[in-house]
């Protein structure tokens, strides 16, 4: 709803404009057409990102945005869209669209600070960071920060504020030397990991963004907003989410390696024979001091680990089932307290850990095969399963070091410069490192990965559950499956747009029904449920048409070249499996044609009307023009 | 005596709460219609991930911001044990705030004047809204009859193992 020339329900109704080049701020009014077309986090980030992002600019220019977003509900009491944010810029691993998005208690400040979106251009001349004081916004000297981890910039930005309510999202040590796979970290330990973010943040100079807001937030329709908010707090204490509620997405060690689908060192196995070892059943009976929970949550996930004994003794971090695989099994490392200090290591350098535990499993064998050599690693013994060499590798890292210096490029870049073979040992998608879904014997999320539209990824479409629950036979790609990725797809980007946490997906039993109706009555926009399935295609397209500009198209939309060449030794439920060429294909063209794209999959001029998108149509023409 | 001890107050178990602000965004909605936790008379404090707490005020007995007020803006209900705010004597002045020892009295945003906890009526809506149940309702008698029950059972594991009923 619009009153006196902004929104005023559920938005701030501001956009922030921050050059570091030039020091100069200003504000601009949100649009309702942009809200409504666009909704808030990922969806308005990359809409302003094709805006602002000048094309075919290198993500570590000053010309590439930063642009930091929450979501409508960011501020409110919706649970777990309270506390959400998003940063998007041109991503430095994919040079497509970059993303990543991060709860905690960083977004509801920001939407009390007044905006919905704040886009960071310049770079500036000396470590800085960016002080958002409701209307007031400055930019001071980061000298004394820089070189500090994220929280340890957290507390001394508080301390010389003065005010223990403010909230920093901040780079450690990896974003400011532009390790790529550096992340953007709020609250401690929570982190916006994928796709380089807090490189790009490393690019301009900028250590931490500083945020207090005092403001009211309200919703259109306070009543209908309470209702509908009790029905998802009784919901969310039901089957949905028992999950997280009770051992955590850890639960999904076991379950994968039961089905032989969690990958291990670094692609050679599909099955860990240590498993119990890793489990989420021993993380909760041996580490998990407390359950916390985000800002507005109803269910509250966040395990947090303690190492009571042994080398690691005194390490304290949340754990979630990616890191833990990626610095786990996939390292072929067997011990907890191992997996937990690597975890720590990558919130101190401000490290995704997902792709540096998939390093570093690429280090290694690299290191099995010759490839490297112990002399290459600083004296380093690199064998799978080698925790210490987990955790000086993760150091060499952070600290762009020795070999560190080469892994920090991310596998693709780092299997280019050393050649040997190696690349077909880097795991990755768009140059993004794979996750803990071995693709072989999981095929229709094979092609939920190859398509994403930020690398590979599970969490944007969220395809996995189709062939672990056994809906799909996993191990056979069929005509017809690119439909239900494309749904989910199109679901995954409403949630990060609205900002909700993916892990209360299952409470939203209407699903866009849902979405919608929370919408309404947040904003008092009218949004039918017909409506936010089409925005969500709408911001696939988009996503989409920023990687067609930036030259992106059919040929990255790749398997790793394990997934396609090293069928699944391991004995058991899914031996032999692969991708082939020509599966992949298939895939490919159910996917384009489901998507109403061309064979090369660009957006036709008809899907952009249909989408209301005709103001990008140039980006598609070029394209077309030249056979695609 | 007795009326104190049954005054009720709003008290967090350090064990469950998990510092996700449900309380905070409750309260700021039932009495103002806005999401404000500066509107809230309930604050919740993360020190670190594993400390965790809400907190309002304990309605204590000789209540130091009443005997703090220069002004005697503050007085103490008999019935129920709230602390009342006389907003026209109020000037802001922040003693209160300085003389409790919780952080419970806060001054109002935009009224400059101070506000507190004063229990919905007698059904505080967030204790009604806390998802981990881990705000109470009770009296000091309550509260330490649970401590005693904790503590008791803490010196009792091995037995314990045996009866599991208790």
């Amino acid at each position: 709803m619009v009153v006196g020339g902004s929104i005023v329900y559920g938005y701030a109704g501001r956009i922030l404009h921050v050059d570091l080049t030039t020091g100069k701020v200003h504000t601009e009014p949100l649009s309702e057409e942009l809200a409504r077309k666009y909704i808030g986090g990922i969806g308005l980030g990359i809409r302003l990102l094709l805006e602002h992002c000048p094309q075919g600019v290198d993500p570590f220019s000053p010309e590439n945005p930063l642009i930091l977003t929450t979501g409508p509900l960011s501020g409110t009491m919706a649970p777990t869209g309270g506390n959400g944010h998003a940063f998007v810029a041109k991503s430095p691993q994919s040079y497509g669209v970059g993303e990543a998005k991060s709860h905690g208690h960083f977004g509801t400040e920001l939407k009390r600070a007044g905006y919905d979106a704040v886009i960071i251009k310049g770079k500036a001349e000396k470590p800085v960071y960016l002080w958002i004081d409701d209307d007031s916004v400055q930019i001071l000297d980061a000298k004394h920060l820089w070189g500090k981890s994220p929280a340890e910039t957290e507390d001394a930005i508080r301390e010389e504020l003065g005010d223990y309510y403010i909230r920093v999202a901040s780079i450690g040590p990896a974003g400011e030397k532009l390790v790529r796979i550096a992340a953007i970290i709020n609250d401690k330990t929570r982190a916006a990991g994928r796709t380089g973010m807090g490189a790009v943040m490393g690019s301009k100079n900028l250590k931490a963004i500083a945020v207090r807001g005092t403001k009211d937030v309200q919703v259109a329709d306070l009543e209908g907003f309470q209702e509908f908010v009790k029905m998802m707090h009784e919901r969310m204490k039901g089957p949905a989410t028992r999950k997280y509620r009770t051992l955590g997405t850890p639960l999904n060690v076991l379950v994968h390696n039961a089905l032989h689908v969690m990958p291990v060192r670094n692609y050679n196995n599909a099955h860990f024979e240590a498993a119990e070892k890793v489990s989420g059943e021993e993380l909760n009976r041996r580490f998990v001091a407390k359950i916390i929970g985000c800002n507005s949550c109803a269910m509250r996930c966040e395990h947090i680990c303690v190492v009571p004994e042994g080398p690691y003794k005194g390490t304290v971090t949340r754990m979630e089932y990616e890191p833990l695989w990626a610095l786990g099994p996939y390292c072929g490392i067997d011990r907890l307290d191992a997996i937990i200090k690597a975890m720590d290591l990558c919130n101190y350098y401000g490290m995704d850990s997902i792709s540096a535990g998939v390093i570093v499993a690429f280090a290694m064998d690299c290191y099995e095969n010759g490839i490297l050599t112990k002399e290459d690693f600083g004296g380093i013994e690199a064998n799978f399963g080698n925790h210490e060499a987990l955790v000086q590798l993760i150091d060499k890292m952070g600290r762009r070091e020795g070999i560190g210096d080469i892994l920090a490029e991310g596998v693709k870049r780092a299997a280019e410069k050393i050649g040997k073979g190696s690349e077909k040992l880097a795991q990755h998608i768009k140059g993004v490192e794979v996750t803990g879904y071995d693709l072989r014997a999981l095929k229709t999320c094979a092609l939920g990965f190859a398509v994403s539209f930020r690398g590979a990824d599970h969490n944007r479409h969220g395809s996995y559950g189709f062939d672990i629950k056994g809906k799909f036979d996993r191990l056979k790609y069929e005509k017809g499956r690119a439909k239900f990725v494309k749904d989910m797809e199109d679901q995954y980007t409403i949630i990060d747009s609205l900002i909700v946490c993916k892990f209360g997906r299952g409470t939203y039993y209407e699903g866009f029904e849902d979405f919608a109706k929370l919408y309404t009555l947040t904003t008092g926009i009218q949004v039918t449920a017909e409506e936010m399935r089409l925005t969500g295609e709408r911001i696939n397209n988009i996503a989409r048409l920023f990687n067609v500009r930036e030259g992106l198209g059919r040929k990255d939309d790749h398997l790793p070249w394990k997934v396609m060449n090293h069928p699944i030794p391991d004995e058991g439920p899914s031996k032999g499996a692969y991708v082939s060429k020509e599966e992949l294909d298939m895939m490919l063209d159910d996917y384009y044609e489901v998507r109403g794209w061309t064979r090369e999959g660009i957006p036709t001029l008809e899907k952009l009307r249909e989408l209301g998108l005709e103001e990008f149509a140039d980006i598609v023409k070029a394209k077309i023009g030249q056979g695609a | 005596m007795a009326a104190i001890h049954e005054r009720r107050f709003v008290s967090a178990d350090p064990e469950k709460c998990v510092g996700c602000a449900v309380c905070e965004y409750a309260c700021s909605m039932k009495k103002e219609n806005v999401f404000n936790p500066l509107k809230s008379r309930i604050r919740v404090v993360r020190i670190h991930p594993l400390i965790n707490i809400s907190l309002t005020c304990r309605l204590c007995e000789d209540p130091p911001c009443v005997a703090a007020c220069p002004r005697d803006a503050l007085t103490q209900s008999e019935e129920n044990g709230i602390i009342l705010v006389d907003e026209d004597k109020c000037n802001g002045c922040g003693w209160c705030i300085e003389a409790c020892d919780y952080g419970a009295i806060t001054l109002h945003p935009d009224k400059k004047v101070v506000f507190v906890c004063d229990l919905c009526d007698g059904d505080p809506e967030c204790v009604k809204w806390c998802p981990e149940e881990a705000l109470d309702f009770v009296t000091s008698d309550v509260l330490a009859q649970k401590a005693r029950i904790t503590a008791v059972k803490r010196l009792f594991v091995e037995a314990l193992k045996t009866v599991p009923y208790v």
